[in-house]
């Protein structure tokens, strides 16, 4: 029995070549060995890879962990790898079409991919079945920040921006731990925000903006909708953030 | 896929997936509130089909959302349960292996027992031999702890049951890994680790408790429904009507709403 399937995995491997390398790069297949692929496994196997590869993003996901395409190839797709882009390509319609969500290549070197939401978020769920929402409240305001500013700002202004609301980075907060620790690692680490060096400072000086997941899931046309609201003005009256607002808009959803 | 999902079951599902287990209460609140923001059509009675809508194409990836009732006072719940591998594998992503090894020492404890209760003071003892790394006291505390909050356990004063949730995702495993042990509801046909067992040593049968307080409502001189051997145990009282609408008594039944806060999957 076991002899019989590592003849077919050996056959298989005679037919396409497969790369071998672990890290899960890809020669790109020619569409012959595809097709020869495609024959070599039955529709139902490949539905069962389709169904766990979502799985797996899934539960990275529910960490906010970004996935890199090497761990998916290696945990899960394994001698399916020739079908990658099928596979993938399916994983992310099942993604929009199920679960409202969307996979998102951060990094297109080295394979990076999130999930990221597509529905808005509702204000109003009922029975507190949304937790965590305090973190939101104050991820919202540092992006709003860094979007007023035009697209990235030093640390020390959201530090101070920060303080005026009585969040302050140096101190323990009840609500959110250690605050400079949420923000520039759990924060940074779940794609909301970029945090990095700016070059030639001395001393060192960082500086903020908005990350992948951010500008994937976060619409700026609402944010300054209520900006706006806040100082009782039109979204209009400023200029630049209305016309970026406007613009993103379009390729958002 | 029969019906396309729209963003309404999208919706609910999201929820779902950050929840784990939502009350039938909080399910009927949902789904309303899903339709009113995506502008479907709202049915109050079709929550069931609604959720169909859902379950139908969520078969292909091995996931189901289902129903299933609370072994304290009856109450509905949902759960989105994972087909694929309905046994503790579920859990992995979210625990070390001697976590993992506790809890299979718990469930195998809480198995072993005619009334589905176990102490926190077995399970300490327990934690002291686990074969992949052994636990201090105060480390077990914080892994149950963990599993309260993550709604796989329930605990009260001290005494640790397997959680609505947890039965109703692992109702395969529970009946594959130990159909020795398992009964079912004589009245409901579920498992039943929490309930009342008849005095005959030659029935034997086993009630959930909400069941015999069902079964025996306004008789004065009840009798096991199986061997009609008088039924010598205290019969409880209703807790709750299922298909009432008062939400209080229900909402007892999940875990209190302040642990939320501090849960696992937060989102934003």
């Amino acid at each position: 029995m076991s002899q019989n399937k590592r003849a077919a995995s050996q056959n298989r491997r005679s037919q396409v070549v497969l790369d071998e390398d672990d890290e899960g790069s890809l020669t790109q297949p020619s569409v012959s060995q595809v097709h020869k692929a495609r024959e070599n496994f039955t529709p139902v196997q490949v539905d069962r890879k389709v169904a766990e590869v979502v799985q797996f993003i899934l539960i990275k996901d529910q960490k906010k962990v970004p996935v890199r395409r090497a761990d998916i190839v290696k945990h899960v797709i394994k001698e399916y790898r020739i079908l990658y882009q099928d596979i993938m390509k399916r994983a992310d319609r099942t993604f929009e079409q199920v679960f409202g969500l969307k996979l998102v290549e951060i990094d297109s070197k080295n394979h990076v991919y999130i999930l990221t939401n597509r529905l808005e978020q509702s204000r109003d769920e009922p029975n507190g079945m949304c937790p965590g929402n305090t973190k939101t409240g104050l991820l919202f305001v540092i992006l709003s920040v860094i979007f007023m500013k035009g697209g990235s700002v030093k640390e020390t202004l959201v530090w101070n921006t920060l303080k005026k609301l009585r969040v302050d980075a140096g101190e323990k907060h009840e609500e959110f731990g250690d605050v400079k620790k949420l923000i520039t690692d759990e924060f940074v680490r779940q794609k909301y925000l970029e945090y990095v060096r700016i070059p030639h400072t001395e001393p060192l000086e960082y500086e903020f903006r908005w990350g992948q997941r951010a500008v994937s899931e976060v619409s700026k046309l609402k944010m300054l909708q209520f900006i706006a609201e806040l100082h009782d003005q039109e979204p209009q009256s400023w200029t630049l953030q209305y016309r970026e607002a406007t613009s993103t808009e379009n390729n958002l959803r | 896929m029969s019906r396309p999902m729209g963003d309404s079951h999208k919706r609910f599902l999201q929820t779902m997936m950050r929840n784990g287990i939502i009350s039938s209460v909080q399910a009927k609140a949902l789904y309303r509130h899903c339709c009113e923001t995506h502008g479907a059509h709202y049915l109050p009675d079709k929550l069931e089909e609604f959720i169909d809508v859902i379950n139908t194409t969520l078969q292909p990836m091995f996931m189901h959302i289902r129903k299933g009732s609370s072994e304290e006072d009856g109450a509905q719940h949902y759960a989105l349960v994972n087909m694929a591998e309905t046994d503790i594998t579920r859990m992995s992503s979210d625990y070390a292996d001697n976590e993992l090894e506790l809890f299979r020492k718990t469930m195998d404890m809480i198995l072993d027992t005619e009334n589905g209760i176990v102490s926190s003071t077995d399970l300490l003892n327990c934690a002291d031999r686990l074969q992949t790394k052994k636990m201090k006291k105060k480390e077990t505390e914080h892994v149950l702890n963990k599993f309260v909050q993550d709604k796989w356990l329930n605990e009260k004063q001290g005494e640790y049951t397997l959680s609505t949730r947890c039965i109703i995702e692992m109702e395969q495993y529970i009946r594959k890994v130990y159909q020795d042990l398992i009964r079912l509801c004589y009245v409901c046909h579920n498992i039943v680790l929490q309930g009342q067992i008849c005095e005959n040593p030659d029935c034997g049968i086993k009630m959930h408790y909400y069941c015999v307080a069902r079964y025996f409502k306004g008789r004065i001189d009840p009798h096991c429904p199986s061997c009609s051997i008088f039924w010598a145990h205290e019969i409880p009282e209703i807790q709750s009507e299922p298909q009432s609408q008062s939400s209080s008594a229900r909402e007892t039944a999940t875990p209190a709403p302040s642990t939320s806060t501090t849960r696992r999957s937060r989102r934003l």
